[in-house]
């Protein structure tokens, strides 16, 4: 089954990025959310490991990019949503997996 | 698609709230149902009645007040996590011998078997927290 | 009702917040619902297992005893990532030893600990249809 994993955490703080990128399937889609954005930035160790993650398709809520400020600082690769798209991702996939 | 949803964290503290808000609300615009949104943690206090945020800022509370009555939305609130944080309706204020009851409309309380039905009746469960 | 693969996700240590006991308490009321369940113990979640945890000084309850009565609960699957275990010192000797009593088996007593791999727990992880975290 493809799942669509959320990561809500800064790379940096937590290792919920982490544990989320070694624990998904190649198939699945990881959604960074909230503090997860900054995983999506570019310069960072994060954006090395989500360009070497193959078989996983990587995406950003546009709305928490915006709000921190980095819409300038996204790393290729990485597809930016909105809300709707969130919803589309999790009705496309056959479960959610919120790292938490 | 029948989504359901589960908060595990209170208004302000953590985005988590805000963000499961603004999924429900995309959900329902897209046309698919909201089966449950199912309050634990300390995601019951999104249930209080008694907040009085900033004005230029959003009331949690409130806008899943809107949301419920605008949709027909079923909100309920962990009996055991509100027992624990005190989040009363009239109803479990009177049986526990308190003075007071402080839940919002829109919200329910019930047990946590809610929750596991939501996870069998819904075809997705979104789980936002910290 | 259909039955489907719930699995309980646990990656925070108890005692420093209340996780990991709410956590426990939905996995007792979900057992009613006869539904496929599992738990998998991952990160800092491994915490909540170890034995001899005696919580009188900090004053909250010792809910660790909780963990062995979900045998019979038929909550038999409680699957631990090796990984996280070695990342933390730990051994399964470490952990409380967890059992269920197979009826099918003249009630044989059987272990629920499964340890696995990040990349066996990964793949039981995306068969599951339900995902609880907490």
């Amino acid at each position: 089954m493809a799942l669509l994993h959320t990561v809500n955490k800064s790379p940096f703080e937590s290792k919920c990025f982490d544990t989320c990128i070694g624990l998904a399937k190649e198939g699945s889609t990881v959604l960074l959310i909230e503090d997860g954005v900054y995983a999506a930035t570019t310069g960072t160790s994060a954006a090395d490991k989500i360009k070497n993650a193959s078989g996983i398709s990587f995406a950003v809520l546009g709305p928490d990019l915006q709000a921190r400020g980095l819409e300038g600082k996204l790393a290729d690769g990485i597809k930016v949503v909105d809300y709707e798209g969130f919803v589309t991702l999790a009705a496309e996939h056959d479960s959610v997996q919120s790292w938490l | 698609m029948k989504f359901s949803i589960q908060i595990n964290e209170g208004p302000y503290q953590h985005q988590a709230s805000d963000t499961a808000y603004q999924f429900a609300k995309a959900a329902i615009a897209a046309g698919h149902e909201i089966f449950r949104v199912f309050f634990y943690h300390d995601g019951v206090n999104n249930a209080t009645r008694l907040a009085v945020p900033p004005q230029d800022d959003r009331n949690i509370s409130a806008q899943w007040t809107a949301l419920a009555k605008e949709n027909d939305l079923d909100m309920v609130v962990c009996i055991a996590a509100e027992q624990r944080r005190g989040l009363m309706d009239a109803d479990e204020a009177k049986r526990q011998g308190l003075d007071a009851d402080n839940i919002a409309e829109g919200f329910r309380i019930s047990g946590l078997g809610q929750l596991i039905e939501a996870g069998i009746e819904s075809d997705r469960l979104v789980v936002f927290g910290d | 009702m259909s039955v489907k693969k719930f699995m309980y996700i646990n990656r925070k240590a108890p005692y420093g917040t209340v996780y990991a006991l709410e956590s426990l308490e939905v996995v007792l009321i979900g057992a009613a619902f006869d539904q496929d369940v599992s738990l998998a113990f991952i990160g800092d979640g491994v915490y909540q297992l170890t034995k001899g945890q005696n919580t009188e000084a900090i004053g909250q309850k010792n809910f660790s005893p909780t963990y062995s009565a979900l045998g019979d609960y038929d909550v038999n699957k409680i699957y631990v990532e090796k990984e996280s275990l070695e990342e933390r010192g730990l051994t399964l000797d470490d952990l409380q030893h967890l059992v269920w009593e197979d009826e099918d088996d003249d009630w044989a007593e059987k272990d629920s600990i499964r340890l696995v791999s990040r990349a066996e727990l990964a793949d039981v992880i995306a068969d599951q249809d339900i995902l609880l975290n907490f």
